[in-house]
């Protein structure tokens, strides 16, 4: 925003609150409230009007409070902002990103808490980024604003306590680029989100039992870097897909159906997924934990894939 | 025919009336031909065609100013004929092809020509509407003196993407102009049954809106009305709600059998109802200049028809562009 007037922000309470994450703190006196927009609770208006505004060439940044709201504006993602570059048969862009949050382990409870990501994936025309490290964050929505196209942007509550040293320039990182945060050798675990950092959890135990994993992140879903997941697959001949959204249809089985298809003959063992209990996030702090995946269950998983193998 | 009509005192010119009822009657015949064509099987898909509703399209959009831009609805035939879109280019989007406005990704409800500020028309009631906000916060933003046009339907008015998008546009004081074309049919379902109120000017008092009404088969009247609504708009004191009384002298769609309205009702609509009558009666014209325009107006249509029909079809992997930029 210091350096290009086209990118602005808006969405609820962003600006003298610094919105509900404190994301944006700070942003509405640096920049004032022309482009640091509080918005009325109108989740249809923030993103068709950032639809409206990215049409125009300027790069808006709007924030959906919780990723459980976008169902508010559904509509004005999928069939708008995702259609209106192919309906108009080229002749428009919609560089807009979509920032929002979620994700359990602080029981908001059921309509605070979900996981949503994939819904977005199965949208031709959207691009959709889940990022886990302050790094990735910072690389990649610089990517996401500069992008023709319109980008989901998520970020996991939880991990909004991570620290990292950060370098003055920001190091953009392309969309479409998997992390490999960890190297092993036996088995391969494509993680998102929070569950990257119960995978980076769940490989040190393993190690201590005499398995080598390797943790590899996507961080963009959609367009999906099959290539470093298949060939670390192909390395290492066993693969556990985990995140926290729920396993059923969720982003995990893509990634199954990719590595069975593309590493079938390399394959060791049936790909494990781990993800949350088909169940909407509860209130209660016991059943929360129980419903969704923990480290322990990425390092079950794992065990699983070597077991299978006689190990 | 007799044609007594002194100019009245701000009225538009002869002159201009002529062009405005050449308009309005290129976009009757253009209509009368996709529905004909469409019986005769030469068009796929769905099709809502705007006879009865041309003064609206040609009022508001010759008011239009260059560096303007609109959304449309699904029935949005007559607002793309009206800003300038020449008929081969629609009609070839109608038979699906690559001359088509959309390149045959888009077909008649989702009509595009970014280069006359038609920036879609929409399939989904009330979905145009946000986008047009947002491209009025960025004239704003970006002190342009431009204004976002979005029409919409009186169905429309019950969908929260309107009442979202009047408040923020009010809310920001955004230069846009909602058009509502009230023509008292949501599909089939009559106004008594989907609206709680008479007066749609109404609904954007609850805003704090700045609203006019207009007289929507009187396109003099509503190239006027319009003209003001832009011009405040433009001016920066913020968006107008222009509500239009117009009424769809067919079905919804192409074959609609109306069973939701008697046959009296629709011939006396269309005997007292018709913007081209008003504008005919209004013309100093001759039968024989009347039948020229007519004339004229029927070639170009069936010029459309076999410019349409010589174009080049997509070649099916053409389905895999356009998807990212």
């Amino acid at each position: 925003m210091r350096r290009d007037d086209d990118v602005f922000i808006m969405g609820e309470d962003i600006a003298e609150m610094g919105g509900s994450m404190a994301v944006t703190q700070g942003m509405l006196a640096e920049f004032g409230p022309e482009r640091v927009r509080n918005t009325p609770i109108s989740e249809m208006a923030i993103v068709g009007a950032g639809i409206g505004a990215a049409m125009q060439g300027m790069r808006p940044v709007v924030e959906i409070m919780y990723e459980d709201f976008t169902t508010l504006a559904m509509e004005q993602i999928v069939n708008q902002a995702a259609k209106h570059r192919y309906m108009s048969g080229g002749q428009l862009k919609v560089p807009l990103t979509i920032r929002t949050q979620g994700g359990a382990g602080w029981s908001p409870g059921a309509q605070h808490a979900q996981q949503v990501e994939a819904w977005f994936v199965h949208v031709p025309g959207l691009k959709v980024v889940f990022a886990s490290t302050p790094s990735d964050v910072r690389g990649l929505l610089w990517s996401s604003i500069y992008d023709d196209n319109t980008v989901l942007f998520f970020e996991h509550r939880v991990l909004y306590g991570l620290k990292e040293e950060m370098p003055d320039e920001i190091e953009p990182i392309p969309l479409g680029k998997a992390r490999i945060h960890r190297e092993g050798e036996d088995v391969t675990v494509v993680a998102t989100g929070r569950l990257v950092h119960e995978a980076l959890k769940a490989a040190a135990a393993a190690e201590q039992e005499g398995v080598s994993v390797e943790v590899v992140d996507p961080r963009t879903l959609q367009p999906l870097d099959e290539e470093t997941i298949v060939a670390s697959v192909k390395k290492t001949s066993r693969c556990v897909v985990a995140h926290e959204a729920v396993t059923r249809m969720g982003f995990g089985a893509e990634v199954a159906a990719v590595v069975q298809h593309q590493a079938f003959d390399w394959l060791d063992a049936p790909v494990e997924r781990v993800g949350s209990k088909f169940a909407p996030i509860p209130f209660a702090p016991v059943m929360e934990q129980f419903v969704v995946p923990h480290d322990s269950d990425v390092l079950d998983a794992i065990r699983r894939t070597v077991g299978r193998n006689g190990r | 025919m007799a044609k007594v009509e002194p100019r009245r005192r701000g009225g538009v010119s002869q002159e201009r009336l002529r062009g405005l009822y050449r308009e309005m009657l290129l976009i009757r015949r253009f209509e009368e031909k996709v529905e004909e064509r469409f019986r005769a099987g030469d068009l796929s898909g769905f099709l809502h065609v705007a006879i009865g509703q041309e003064a609206v399209a040609v009022g508001v959009c010759q008011a239009l100013a260059d560096g303007d831009v609109f959304a449309s609805t699904h029935r949005a035939h007559g607002h793309a004929l009206a800003r300038g879109m020449h008929p081969n280019a629609l009609m070839a989007e109608l038979y699906g092809k690559l001359e088509g406005c959309s390149h045959g990704y888009g077909g008649s409800m989702h009509l595009y020509d970014v280069e006359i500020g038609f920036l879609g028309a929409n399939a989904v009631v009330g979905g145009g509407l946000p986008a047009m906000t947002g491209a009025a916060l960025a004239f704003k933003l970006r002190k342009e003196p431009r204004v976002a046009v979005a029409f919409f339907g009186d169905g429309a008015t019950n969908i929260g993407t309107f009442h979202e998008s009047l408040n923020l546009g009010q809310l920001w004081q955004l230069p846009a102009v909602y058009v509502c074309e009230n023509n008292h049919y949501a599909e089939s379902t009559p106004a008594e049954q989907q609206l709680p109120i008479k007066d749609l000017a109404k609904r954007a008092v609850a805003f704090g809106m700045h609203s006019m009404k207009v007289d929507g088969q009187d396109v003099e009247e509503v190239l006027r009305t319009a003209g003001r609504a832009l011009e405040y708009a433009r001016s920066g004191k913020g968006p107008v709600f222009l509500l239009c009384e117009t009424y769809r002298l067919v079905g919804h769609y192409v074959g609609d059998p109306q069973v939701y309205r008697s046959k009296e009702e629709l011939h006396e609509l269309r005997e007292t109802q018709d913007p081209l009558d008003h504008t005919r009666a209004k013309l100093d014209l001759s039968d024989d200049e009347l039948a020229s325009i007519d004339h004229e107006v029927e070639e170009l249509v069936e010029a459309s028809v076999e410019f349409a029909k010589a174009g080049t079809d997509p070649r099916p992997e053409d389905a895999l562009n356009n998807i990212y930029a």
